[in-house]
């Protein structure tokens, strides 16, 4: 059957929680209704990135992007849009500048400078449907390793291409494959990493929710090259509907022949099965992983023996992360001449961020490589929120640093971002404004750390404790100056000491934030301030009576009821009951009350 | 801690997923994840069970059971509350919103009410970051959430 027009609904996490699913039933509803189900066809489709503004629909062919839709939107959609042929503009972006509206994602700023290869189908297709994925080039590039080129000749393009891993490490992909390819043995492994700990980054699970069949396709690509007929996902049990949609995917590919004994007529056989984390950031790190895999606690061990040599079962095991995959099938349609052209000199192709925090447009966004964090910030984020003033950029997670505005002109790509004291990491960038006390921002990342910690050696499980425990004296206004020196020390010897990836980046936050922010805290230790007002033991709620005007709001909203007075009447709070909670901050319309 | 009594029927089940595992100690975490969701929890007696038929000593088991988060040993709640400590819903609040939720319930993290109602815990990183702060309650999503909301939510729910 052949649909005149299709409806595109974000079917993400992040829409669906806003209830996507129940947009699409409705729209559903409607066209059947009109009787047009048989010539407009509604998709749920993988997520469009624009989460800020979720959930989405889009109309195609005319490319229409309607964001914040509610279900109850949707008869007005069919009436107007897909009957009468008027776009609904109170469903359209409004441009924050120019102020009007938009209905082509192109002239959004949030899209203008983003380039999607990894991402490149989600939100086009519809992830639980082969054909789409086939539609879109999908399996081209594997039957074109499987029927003209050798695995070498595969690995050669990947390297040329200039492929860099996407889970953190930046190691070059082309590389890692020749090694896989050099060990012989019975039996070798693909692993794909979907372990998406890092708290704020979620790319990899779009990606497998949107375009699923662009990971099994490079897995196979893998396995034919480095020798391999078995591959494993390991991917976080918290991902369910990942899950579901890999799955789905994994069976279509068998009934279609793209997976299985004799691949294409070719005698190439592939499987893959999925394996499930169980909740543990360390397993991001290879090595771990593969114990996870075996069933053990996912501690990691020293190399070599590389992954490469003895991995899974100690057979040698490839371990690539979903971002990096996504990137293989279309280097191998268009060529590594194609793609190293993108990028910066020595960082190529495109990198997935998952831009969150006090920004505009939180989202999911790819750019090319070499892109500023300025563009990435000011441009497809469309600054800061409420026009508050930009503090940091957090990049890299838990292992990452805080950059500053001076690093805001910084090109983007893994070596920058080391030299400038972050790293890549798989891609969160968290924005910060200067309501953020950049030393408690440290202490929630220790706390993660020493949480995920998985007490192996020392350095980490021991040193980061030491850490945390000097970080939450700062907060609470009771560290010494010497505290400071030591935090620098501890931090190093950790660093070159500690076993695995996580123990080596862990004090990252605390370095960076120690160089860049180093007032403040010298002020929480000096002088007994946070000077953004975040850290509750060194602050109290003040109410302005000039200023109040007895609303009453701020009472009413207050959950401990420690804000008295009457009516008209300026008001009080009574701070043996205050839980610093600042809710009373965020309600108040007359500026009344501040944190002192 | 007194003996818990499993329900005949929840250990069958069980033991058919050891065996439908080919009781291969490598299997140990698809297991658990499995009985996890035929008890809601991983009781020690759970745990024993797992040990005996995969052929490995309970204290493995046990050390795999403490080591992942996404494995509890404490029973959930009716309504299990977990909010969202990823950085993008830190950032935008998440703390205070916990420490709400702590104080009206008068639980710490990782605890059940005695009346079995509510438990409390924290994540990370749920993917819905244009919502933060998000708690997620059950399967439901509730994004963008302030302080002033919660005594509502668990009106809600009570």
């Amino acid at each position: 059957m052949s649909y005149k027009m299709h409806i595109l609904v974000c079917g993400g996490t992040g829409c669906r929680a806003s209830a996507s699913q129940n947009i699409i039933e409705r729209l559903q509803d409607s066209l059947k209704e009109q009787n047009l189900h048989n010539e407009v066809q509604v998709i749920a489709t993988g997520c469009f990135g624009f989460c800020e503004k979720g959930p989405i629909v889009k109309i195609m062919p005319d490319n229409t992007f309607y964001v914040q839709v509610k279900p109850e939107d949707a008869p007005e959609i069919v009436h107007e849009h897909i009957i009468k042929g008027r776009k609904v503009e109170r469903l359209l972006y409004r441009d924050p500048e120019r102020k009007i509206a938009v209905s082509d994602s192109k002239h959004m700023g949030f899209y203008k400078k983003q380039l999607r290869i990894a991402l490149r189908n989600c939100g086009f297709i519809d992830p639980e449907n082969i054909e789409e994925y086939i539609g879109r080039d999908g399996y081209a590039a594997l039957a074109k390793c499987l029927s003209e080129l050798k695995p070498e000749e595969v690995i050669q393009e990947i390297k040329l291409s200039g492929l860099r891993g996407r889970g953190g490490g930046g190691f070059p992909t082309g590389l890692k494959w020749e090694f896989a390819r050099k060990y012989q043995s019975d039996q070798k492994y693909v692993v794909c990493n979907a372990d998406e700990g890092d708290p704020g980054a979620f790319m990899d699970r779009s990606i497998m929710e949107g375009d699923p069949h662009s990971v099994i396709e490079a897995m196979a690509i893998c396995g034919y090259s480095i020798g391999a007929n078995k591959g494993l996902v390991y991917i976080r049990a918290e991902y369910p509907l990942a899950i579901e949609r890999l799955r789905i995917a994994i069976r279509q590919a068998e009934e279609y022949g793209l997976l299985g004994t004799n691949i294409m007529g070719t005698g190439f056989d592939f499987t893959i099965e999925i394996r499930y984390g169980a909740g543990a950031f360390v397993c991001g790190e290879e090595t771990a992983l593969i114990h996870s895999m075996e069933g053990q606690r996912g501690e990691p061990t020293t190399k070599p023996p590389f992954p490469a040599e003895s991995g899974y079962n100690r057979k040698p095991t490839n371990v690539n992360n979903v971002e990096t995959l996504a990137n293989i099938p279309v280097i191998l349609t268009k060529g590594a001449g194609w793609f190293n052209k993108i990028g910066s000199e020595k960082s190529k192709g495109t990198k997935v961020f998952a831009l969150a925090g006090k920004i505009n447009n939180v989202g999911l966004i790819e750019v090319p490589m070499g892109t500023t964090l300025r563009e990435v910030i000011y441009e497809v984020g469309g600054g800061i929120k409420n026009d508050k003033k930009f503090k940091a950029v957090q990049t890299g997670g838990p292992s990452g640093g805080c950059l500053t505005e001076k690093h805001l002109d910084t090109p983007i790509d893994f070596d920058n971002l080391i030299a400038a004291g972050s790293m890549m990491g798989s891609g969160g960038m968290i924005v910060m404004d200067e309501d953020d006390c950049m030393v408690a921002v440290a202490k929630f990342y220790l706390e993660f750390i020493v949480e995920e910690s998985c007490g192996k050696c020392s350095p980490c499980r021991i040193g980061n404790k030491r850490l945390l425990e000097i970080l939450t004296r700062i907060t609470e206004g009771k560290g010494s100056m010497s505290d400071l020196e030591t935090l620098e020390n501890l931090s190093k010897v950790i660093k070159d000491t500690a076993l695995c990836g996580l123990g080596q980046t862990s004090p990252n936050p605390v370095l960076s934030t120690l160089e860049n922010f180093y007032d403040e805290y010298v002020a929480h230790i000096r002088d007994h301030k946070c000077p953004s007002g975040q850290c509750k033991a060194l602050l109290s709620y003040k109410i302005d009576p000039k200023l109040c005007v007895g609303c009453t709001l701020c009472a009413r909203n207050c959950p401990v009821d420690a804000i008295i007075g009457e009516r008209k009447e300026p008001h009080f709070i009574d701070t043996a009951k205050c839980i610093k909670c600042g809710t009373c901050i965020d309600k108040c319309k007359f500026k009344a009350i501040s944190v002192v | 801690m007194s003996e818990i009594k499993l329900a005949e029927n929840k250990v069958k089940e069980l033991e058919k997923v050891c065996a439908e595992h080919g009781h291969q100690p490598g299997e140990l975490i698809n297991v658990l994840h499995k009985a996890q969701s035929i008890f809601g929890y991983l009781p020690r007696e759970v745990q024993e069970i797992v040990a005996c038929k995969l052929g490995i000593p309970v204290s493995k088991v046990y050390g795999v059971v403490t080591f992942y988060s996404f494995f509890t040993m404490t029973p959930k709640g009716e309504h299990p509350i977990s909010v969202c400590m990823g950085t993008a819903c830190y950032v935008r609040g998440a703390e205070k919103v916990l420490d709400e939720f702590k104080r009206a319930l008068g639980l710490q993290v990782g605890e059940t009410s005695a009346d079995g109602k509510f438990s409390l815990s924290s994540l990370r990183c749920v993917g819905a970051c244009g919502l933060a702060p998000v708690v997620l309650i059950g399967e439901k999503v509730y994004g963008r959430v302030v302080p002033g909301d919660v005594e509502k939510i668990l009106k809600e729910l009570n």
